[in-house]
């Protein structure tokens, strides 16, 4: 595989959350804006970047009995930094993203990716592969929330979208809206592929 | 000791602020497990008994070894939160799996399979650390860690009565598996949404 390749799987090919359905649970909970689907989206890649690039470095000092342990140390020492880095720098976002920083750590694109890619393949291509899935990930919360922000509130990061007289369909921003978001989501890409199954 | 708020503390987290439905955490198992009602039950009392354990052994980690005011070492260890938990919750995992495995193999066979899947269950570490956030005592915690196990639970095997049941529906091509299952949480949701009404 090209290496170019190995970027740009991880953005629609295979996308983490809409075609491999993992990391759900921050997907769904912090897609209530498009800010605090940007703010976790970009921690999650820099973890995910960051780990990846290590694990490769590191995969053959370590023993493979005790592997995962290592991978989650690993992961939870970078998720410690951008803890602190986000608590200093950009309060507010922390404060609404709340427990879903810490829990990127059990996040299962990150160990998932480890285990998967980083822990077979060299630095550079782990790095791209890092950075696609990263991006994959960030660009699926972004879609999710942009739906739920516009049919919740009616703007996408304080911009107005829709007219002044919309009256917001609050419940999209609740819990409920963003199970029936990405279900519906998701069976409007199984249509995709079914369409191009059936041509080929 | 006051019962009311060991009461408040088990409602709030079985129905209104359920994990599952309410807070977005362990939707992997909850997406996953829930096919049949017997795997449900038995993945949804491994995570009640793990929820337990650990909010109780996290507790006292945090309370003696890393919260400066109470620590018997004085020092401010609050940052190592994260990496302490995760590595807690995986030791204990393991250590709970050794010893039902001796002493009762018939539980370990019940339960078995599902305890690995646990220790990246984001809902384990997420309780732990809403139990810090929350400033809740010892015994607090625990009653919040079993109300939370039960919680989980409940909806699980709500879900897979309900997919049972689905195995059997005409349901559009495209929509089939996952997409119907987040429908389905989405109605569920709604129907939890009712109990968040109830203030104390």
């Amino acid at each position: 595989m090209k290496a170019i390749q190995e970027f740009t799987k991880g953005i629609i090919k295979e996308n983490p959350v809409f075609v491999m359905a993992l990391g759900l649970c921050p997907t769904l909970a912090v897609s209530t804006s498009v800010q605090n689907a940007i703010g976790m989206g970009a921690a999650a890649t820099f973890v995910l970047l960051c780990s990846n690039i290590f694990i490769s470095l590191i995969k053959n000092f370590i023993p493979s009995k005790v592997r995962i342990p290592c991978y989650i140390l690993v992961i939870a020492s970078f998720v410690t930094i951008v803890d602190m880095v986000m608590e200093a720098y950009v309060p507010p976002l922390h404060k609404s993203l709340g427990i879903f920083i810490p829990l990127i750590v059990v996040n299962c694109i990150i160990l998932g990716r480890a285990e998967a890619f980083a822990s077979k393949n060299g630095v550079f291509r782990s790095m791209l592969d890092g950075l696609g899935m990263g991006l994959g990930f960030m660009l699926a919360i972004i879609i999710i929330a942009s739906i739920r922000e516009i049919l919740g509130v009616g703007t996408i990061l304080d911009i107005r979208i829709l007219p002044a007289s919309y009256k917001p369909m609050i419940v999209a921003i609740l819990p409920p809206g963003a199970f029936i978001t990405i279900g519906l989501l998701m069976g409007l890409l199984n249509i995709f592929q079914n369409k191009k199954k059936s041509k080929a | 000791m006051d019962f009311s708020t060991l009461f408040l503390i088990i409602i709030g987290s079985i129905f209104i602020n359920n994990f599952v439905i309410h807070r977005f955490l362990g939707l992997c198992p909850y997406i996953g497990v829930s096919k049949n009602m017997d795997s449900a039950f038995g993945m949804g009392m491994a995570v009640i008994f793990v929820m337990t354990m650990a909010s109780t052994i996290t507790w006292l980690i945090y309370t003696f070894f890393l919260n400066k005011a109470t620590s018997i070492f004085g020092l401010d260890l609050t940052f190592l939160r994260t990496i302490a938990f995760i590595l807690s919750i995986a030791v204990l995992v393991q250590f709970v799996e050794m010893v039902i495995k001796k002493t009762a193999p018939e539980l370990y066979k019940a339960l078995g399979i599902y305890l690995p899947l646990i220790t990246t269950n984001c809902a384990v570490l997420g309780v732990s650390l809403l139990n810090i956030n929350e400033n809740y005592n010892f015994i607090e915690s625990i009653v919040n860690g079993a109300a939370a196990g039960v919680g989980f639970t409940l909806v699980l095997v709500l879900m897979a009565g309900i997919r049972e049941r689905l195995e059997y529906s005409k349901v559009p091509k495209s929509m089939k598996g996952m997409p119907i299952s987040f429908i389905i949480a989405g109605c569920m949701a709604l129907a939890f949404l009712g109990f968040s009404g109830m203030k104390f």
